[in-house]
């Protein structure tokens, strides 16, 4: 430790205040805290002590609670490359190791690009590195699918950060979700590779067995609403039965963006989340309300069979259990307010099952569900907001 | 039959080394200091004495521009021996060289069948002149009071509940007739009723048999002692309110005045803080240097000698003064080192409010801690929600409240509730934050900026 400390302490008097590199401090800055917890003390006035958690720390809790999306998301792109190309007998490792060549080299980009991205900012506008792109850094992978371009999550990492982010003014100021500015991002300027039935399954150079399809069960959806036939029934004649069985859908052994598949992970993670304060119960739980009481809707209205879909399913396909958990409860994109993120979460379950049934263009709703609410959120928290000053006026004045 | 009020929110900080209920004897210190800071809300301190002058206790040693009848006085005895100035000749310290044996200045006695007789205006020109008169604050705002006004009530919490705190009662010994006396003083003043509020687990005698107050009982964590929270529990100020608020010291003080005839700002000091070898009590003078109080008693590391307790107190130093208002020291190391991955490594030894990844004091909440001056990170914007909702036992939105004060919105702060909060009451806020933001002195700030608007 010594040695890192002497290492850093040479380097400082060079990125010192009117040292030749002195823009770079706040790299220096952001790196020595990376390796050391600060020494700085409190105030001669004001608390004396603080709490031992921190802005990294809260951060850092939101990775640990991705780990199992994201190490299942890894086997999941191995598992689902071998039942596509036909071999059953692949080993577990084997499933993973395939599965992490193709995350890892994204992962890397996004955090690469994003840091790369950020520590500009932090040397042009010489604020802070904030610890806000270490949880985005994670979250962008793992909502792409495993075959996307590595220059597209590139291109789409510097956006988000750009866009989203920086231009408001860093982490704690962004009115959107960065992560999911990324991908809707992609997702309309480069809807082929994020977008369609064949980009869920990555098959690398193999061939696909006979009858393999990469729709996932939102696409049968939305085929059998056009179509006017059975959804339910369809679904039967997959060509790998048992894909879409609700017990599979709930361990998210389907195709889809790497870590958004499983609800079984994003529910391990929920309750880290939940347990450490750090994600709110009230918006993961009333996303879930509001996808299934909009799902009940549809079943009462049952003008196609994708509506008839029983409503618990809207539960378990899609990103919806990641979006749910990991994105609606972004702490600066959403409702502050308590009441307010009741409302918050119920309208983007609401949102993302009308968006994925009525909408015929848009197969899955998550995504354009957490933005839409990003930006409705202020306006769910005045109205909050001003509900509570005039209570409070009423009880001065009695 | 008193009203009890169960207060779910807020935080007990389990800080090692409360003071065990025994009085050692010290040497008294030599020099004595009063600042006019501790004092909030003064236009500007003007000075009645020089350096060199002689005064005796009770003898006044500043007034206020924007209130000349109220006088700041000398704690004890002796000579002025510095007058410490800082930026534009600001009044910083008042220091006095203690005379061995302190000699008092007399004001006039009353018998207890005079003082239910006197009038308000002769209570209040007795009060103003002797110095006890700093010690009523008024709220809004936490400023010292003004003569001229008539409160509707007054507050007194008989019980601190922050960390380490001294324990009233034992503060308050033998004092049961002098409080009730200055208790008869105030409802000189008051147009409504005086409140005491009281620890509902455990009553002391001292204030068992006190009459003509309404008393109301309060249970439940930090800051459940603070006098602002209470008042938000019996009945919320609002604009156009004026309450006052007085320790029960000062009461007993103001007794002590009315039937001995002298200012008497003796008072016991809580010696705390895990840095402290024999944490104790010690009996002292309003404004004492700290030097001779911790004499021989601190472990020799990096320390940090604060005035008060650790959340609302003040770095001193161990040659700095004790504040008019604190009835404890907390010393405590400092936290001025780095310390790998810090932020992100298991500890059961750091405390936390929050349950984030590897911090495990949640389990045993109550266990001891030694807690330094380190921030635990730097300061961000504001990230988080809902943290200082779960903590702050009043009807407030904290959150949009400082948001309000830090874009300089006036009619949001009023709205959302300036006037019911002053920086004690937002102290643990300031702890638990995240983001590491100076919460205190934004609410100062933004109590200013409705003040002089």
């Amino acid at each position: 430790m010594k040695l890192l400390q002497n290492l850093f302490d040479n380097i400082k008097p060079h990125v010192e205040k009117g040292a030749k590199y002195e823009k770079l401090h706040t790299l220096y800055e952001g790196h020595r805290t990376i390796f050391f917890k600060p020494s700085l003390t409190t105030g001669p006035t004001g608390v004396q002590v603080k709490d031992a958690a921190d802005l990294k720390r809260v951060m850092f809790t939101v990775i640990v609670a991705l780990i199992p999306c994201l190490l299942f998301g890894m086997w999941n792109v191995g598992h689902q490359h071998f039942l596509a190309t036909g071999v059953f007998d692949a080993t577990f490792l084997s499933k993973f190791l395939l599965g992490a060549g193709q995350v890892l080299p994204i992962l890397i980009v996004s955090y690469g690009v994003g840091l790369g991205v950020e520590f500009t900012f932090c040397v042009i506008r010489n604020h802070p590195i904030e610890e806000g792109f270490l949880v985005t850094g994670i979250l962008i992978p793992l909502v792409m699918p495993a075959t996307i371009p590595l220059w597209q999550v590139a291109v789409a990492t510097a956006f988000g950060v750009i866009i989203a982010k920086e231009v408001f003014g860093g982490t704690g100021m962004n009115i959107l979700n960065v992560a999911l500015t990324s991908r809707a991002f992609l997702y309309f300027a480069y809807p082929s590779q994020i977008a369609g039935d064949m980009v869920w399954t990555y098959l690398g150079d193999e061939v696909a067995v006979d009858g393999f399809s990469g729709a996932t069960l939102l696409s049968y959806g939305a085929a059998a609403a056009a179509n006017g036939t059975e959804m339910m029934a369809d679904l039967g004649g997959h060509w790998y039965a048992g894909m879409f069985d609700f017990w599979n859908l709930f361990l998210g052994i389907i195709p889809g963006s790497i870590g958004e598949t499983s609800v079984l992970m994003c529910l391990i993670g929920a309750a880290i989340l939940v347990f450490t304060g750090v994600g709110s119960w009230k918006i993961i739980l009333s996303v879930f309300g509001g996808a299934w009481v909009m799902g009940m809707i549809y079943n009462l209205s049952g003008a196609n069979s994708f509506m008839l879909m029983p409503a618990h399913y809207h539960l378990v396909v899609g990103g919806l259990a990641f979006g749910a958990v990991f994105m609606a409860t972004d702490p600066v994109s959403a409702a502050q307010t308590e009441m307010g993120k009741w409302i918050y979460g119920f309208m983007i379950g609401v949102l993302t099952v009308i968006i994925r049934i009525s909408n015929p263009a848009y197969p899955e709703g998550i995504m354009l569900a957490i933005l839409f609410m990003n930006v409705f959120a202020p306006l769910i928290d005045y109205y909050v907001v001003e509900a509570h000053k005039k209570r409070r006026l009423k009880r001065a004045t009695i | 039959m008193p009203r009890t009020f169960h207060l779910n929110k807020g935080f007990n900080l389990p800080l090692a080394g409360r003071a065990l209920l025994e009085e050692c004897k010290i040497n008294q210190p030599d020099s004595f200091a009063i600042k006019p800071s501790d004092f909030k809300g003064l236009v500007q301190p003007k000075l009645l004495v020089s350096v060199g002058e002689n005064v005796k206790s009770g003898s006044p040693l500043f007034y206020d521009k924007g209130n000349e009848d109220v006088l700041f006085v000398a704690p004890v005895s002796g000579e002025i021996s510095e007058i410490i100035r800082g930026e534009r000749r600001k009044i910083i310290e008042i220091r006095i060289l203690a005379d061995k044996k302190i000699e008092y200045k007399g004001f006039k006695k009353y018998s207890k069948a005079e003082i239910n007789n006197i009038t308000r205006a002769e209570a209040v020109a007795t009060l103003t002149a002797s110095g006890v008169w700093p010690s009523f604050i008024q709220r809004p705002f936490g400023v010292v009071a003004n003569p001229s006004d008539e409160p509707s009530a007054i507050y007194i919490s008989a019980f601190d509940s922050s960390p380490c705190a001294p324990d009233m009662a034992y503060l308050m010994r033998g004092k049961e007739e002098v409080f009730q006396l200055g208790i008869d003083v105030l409802n000189k003043l008051v147009k409504g009723n005086i409140h005491l509020s009281l620890d509902a687990t455990e009553i002391p005698s001292v204030f068992s048999g006190i009459e003509d107050v309404e008393i109301h009982k309060f249970s439940g964590p930090h800051p459940v002692g603070n006098v602002g929270i209470q008042i938000h529990h019996i009945k919320p100020i609002g604009k156009n309110d004026k309450v006052w608020t007085i320790d029960p010291l000062s009461v007993a003080r103001i007794g002590t005045l009315f039937l001995e005839g002298i200012y008497d700002a003796t008072k016991l000091i809580a010696i705390t803080g895990s840095e402290v070898i024999h944490p104790h009590y010690v009996k002292t003078y309003s404004g004492a240097c700290l030097d001779k109080l911790l004499a021989n008693n601190l472990k020799e590391t990096n320390l940090r000698c604060i005035s008060g307790n650790v959340l609302t107190g003040e770095h001193v130093g161990v040659r700095g003064y004790l504040g008019h208002f604190h009835n404890q020291i907390s010393v405590i190391p400092e936290g001025d080192e780095e310390e790998f991955l810090g932020w992100m490594l298991p500890s059961f030894k750091k405390l936390s409010f929050h349950k984030a990844f590897g911090l495990f004091s949640f389990l045993n909440p109550k266990k001891e801690k030694v807690l330094d001056t380190n921030t635990n990170g730097e300061q961000r914007n504001f990230t988080i929600s809902g943290a200082f909702e779960k903590i702050l036992p009043m009807d407030i939105l904290p959150t949009y409240l400082f948001k309000s004060i830090i874009s300089n919105d006036y009619d949001e702060m009023e709205a959302l509730g300036i006037y019911e909060v002053i920086e004690e009451d937002v102290a643990l806020c300031e702890y638990i934050d995240v983001s590491k933001n100076d919460i205190q002195a934004i609410v100062r700030k933004g109590i200013e900026l409705i003040r002089n608007s």
